[in-house]
């Protein structure tokens, strides 16, 4: 009897270095986001007007900001609020864009051909101009940043979505459904949706890390999260105002910030390669 | 046992492709259309197995799905049992699908491979309320071993098994819906010569004992001989000969027909039949006049390159598409 469908993903992770060290960096990460804050004796907002400035110490392991705060303990709460954000944002992305995407290419003819330009009208701005013009209409707060991600996103997964479903659905399995009768809803969720998952999956990792970037880009810019809520982009910016006096700020906040995307893009990456056909390695079984 | 009542009618089957569209046709000087299936009309009775042989790009495959709508044709009819479901919607067409199911060319791409066999087979027996929840896994049982498969097969990916192997799980799928007509489409082809008997006994087996019909599209002459009850032969879109497979292979009226038949007869002398074939083709996007075999055909005369011939008869269920078929 063969392997079961988990036991061999599992195989192959192990395999693939590049796979098993971004899983460990964003389990790491995760964990540290989750429950990491409830380990910290201070608050990410109440201000210490005891300790300003304190660069990294035993008590503070990643020093304190301008208003005494711990910088730790805001990294790991303003990272949770990124992830959140990030996730949320291309989650949403995600799903209207693979929506799109599979309605287009399974429709075809006008259908296919609206949708297709609307998206490539949306994708030829640059994503920053494209975010910071959605944060300007949508107006400044986390709600936004959500949006703005998610809008960004659409164009990539439906691209993707439809590319894909286009080269599948003239296989025989889908005329095979088509003959039992299936409904088009039923063979795009059914029959296509789990086949072209996979490369799906690896954008959303890759998507998750660049929408990170985009938080804490629109929020370094003030256009994002509002302080004193912490989030990567808010404590970098802060950071900037004082970095001479207290360079560990912006430093050990933008080193979090890289480590989290180090590990999203790894893992992506890694995924790519090891559920692109063309690259895997020839394995028995 | 082969019934009078037709189960299947095609008549004036008309199927295009479109080769260019939007921009590119308006741009375009070339050929805009591609006549797949050119006017092509004939019967399958119930129980009855109907070869349809031809060379590849003769619109073998096109008749198969134009007749299980799975492609629109341009023109023409389809009946089924008398109902004619040539542009029913979708819906309407859903209690009409179980009675037509297809047995595809290639095993491994006609069963998705995310699915395992019990899904494959529990889709149509949920989908068609064929039988109750509880009875599903009884009923792929059932189906297996009709198509000569352990049950253990039905945890399996499709990925985890051989060729034939996965006919038999395409042929099982089929049979779970109890259709009246299967389309076997080069259902051998790509398979190991070692279990290509096997596919086409459990076929004839199968066709047999439920009294389906078949179509069976081949391009292996020999195939269609050991199973068909009635032969069809197609040339570049067009029928050019039907009749019962005997006095086909015994008395072969239209050229064509006899060049294939003469690249069969491995005891010939020379390979007269190959040496015809070999010629000019006909060009299915810009010829459109005179007879489809006009260029390759050592009988041609003047009125071959006015019109395509229409069928004539030349014994009972036995047409050919020839204005000279009556000469040596």
């Amino acid at each position: 009897m063969a392997r079961s469908f988990p036991a061999r993903i599992w195989r192959e992770i192990k395999a693939s270095r590049t796979v098993a060290g971004g899983l460990a960096i964003t389990t790491f990460v995760l964990l540290a986001v989750v429950v990491g804050p409830s380990f910290s004796p201070y608050s990410p907002t109440k201000m210490d007007f005891t300790a300003l400035l304190q660069p990294p110490s035993a008590a503070h392991w990643f020093g304190t900001n301008s208003n005494g705060i711990d910088v730790l303990t805001r990294v790991l709460y303003g990272a949770r609020i990124s992830l959140f954000i990030s996730f949320f944002g291309v989650t949403m992305g995600a799903l209207a864009g693979v929506l799109i995407g599979m309605t287009s290419a399974y429709m075809g003819k006008w259908v296919d051909a609206i949708a297709m330009r609307m998206v490539d009208l949306v994708f030829a701005f640059p994503i920053f101009v494209l975010a910071l013009m959605l944060m300007l209409i949508l107006g400044f707060g986390v709600q936004s940043v959500i949006i703005a991600i998610a809008l960004v996103y659409i164009p990539n997964f439906a691209r993707m979505a439809r590319n894909t479903t286009m080269s599948i659905k003239a296989e025989p399995y889908i005329q095979a459904a088509q003959l039992m009768g299936q409904s088009r809803l039923r063979i795009m969720v059914r029959e296509i949706l789990p086949n072209i998952a996979a490369p799906l999956f690896v954008q959303f990792t890759v998507g998750l890390a660049f929408g990170i970037v985009i938080e804490a880009g629109l929020s370094f810019l003030g256009l994002g999260v509002q302080p004193p809520t912490p989030s990567l982009g808010v404590m970098m910016a802060d950071g900037k105002d004082y970095f001479h006096r207290g360079p560990w700020v912006l430093t050990l906040s933008g080193l979090a910030l890289t480590i989290a995307i180090l590990g999203l893009n790894l893992l992506g990456d890694g995924l790519r390669d090891m559920l692109d056909p063309r690259l895997r390695r020839r394995s028995a079984g | 046992m082969v019934d009078a009542a037709p189960l299947l009618s095609i008549r004036n089957l008309d199927v295009r492709f479109k080769l260019r569209t939007g921009v590119a046709a308006a741009l375009s000087s070339g050929p805009k259309v591609l006549k797949a299936v050119d006017d092509v009309s004939f019967d399958v009775r119930k129980g009855e197995v109907l070869g349809l042989v031809g060379e590849s790009g003769s619109g073998k495959t096109t008749i198969g799905k134009a007749l299980l709508r799975l492609y629109e044709p341009h023109a023409g009819t389809i009946l089924v049992n008398g109902v004619d479901i040539t542009h029913m919607g979708a819906g309407r067409l859903k209690p009409y699908r179980r009675n037509l199911q297809m047995v595809f060319q290639d095993p491994l791409s006609s069963l998705n491979p995310r699915h395992t066999v019990r899904t494959a087979l529990a889709t149509p027996l949920l989908l068609h309320r064929i039988c109750a929840n509880d009875e599903v896994d009884a009923r792929i049982d059932e189906a297996l071993s009709k198509a000569g498969l352990p049950t253990s097969f039905k945890d399996r990916y499709p990925h985890e098994m051989s060729g034939g192997q996965l006919q038999r799980v395409a042929i099982a799928r089929a049979l779970t819906m109890s259709p009246g007509l299967v389309v076997a489409d080069e259902p051998v082809s790509k398979l190991d010569v070692s279990v290509r008997a096997q596919i086409l006994n459990l076929l004839k087996d199968l066709q047999q004992k439920f009294g389906i019909s078949i179509i069976f599209i081949t391009h292996d002459l020999r195939v269609a001989r050991y199973l068909c009850h009635r032969v069809a032969v197609m040339y570049f879109g067009k029928m050019v000969e039907i009749g019962p497979t005997e006095e086909l292979f015994a008395s072969p009226k239209h050229p064509y027909t006899r060049a294939l038949l003469g690249t069969l007869d491995e005891s010939a002398e020379s390979l007269d039949g190959g040496a015809q074939i070999a010629g000019e083709a006909f060009n299915p996007t810009t010829d459109s006049v005179g007879c489809r075999y006009l260029s390759r055909c050592p009988k041609k005369v003047a009125r071959c390159a006015t019109a395509h011939p229409e069928f004539e008869d030349v014994a009972a269920n036995h047409s050919v598409a020839c204005y000279e078929w009556r000469g040596g």
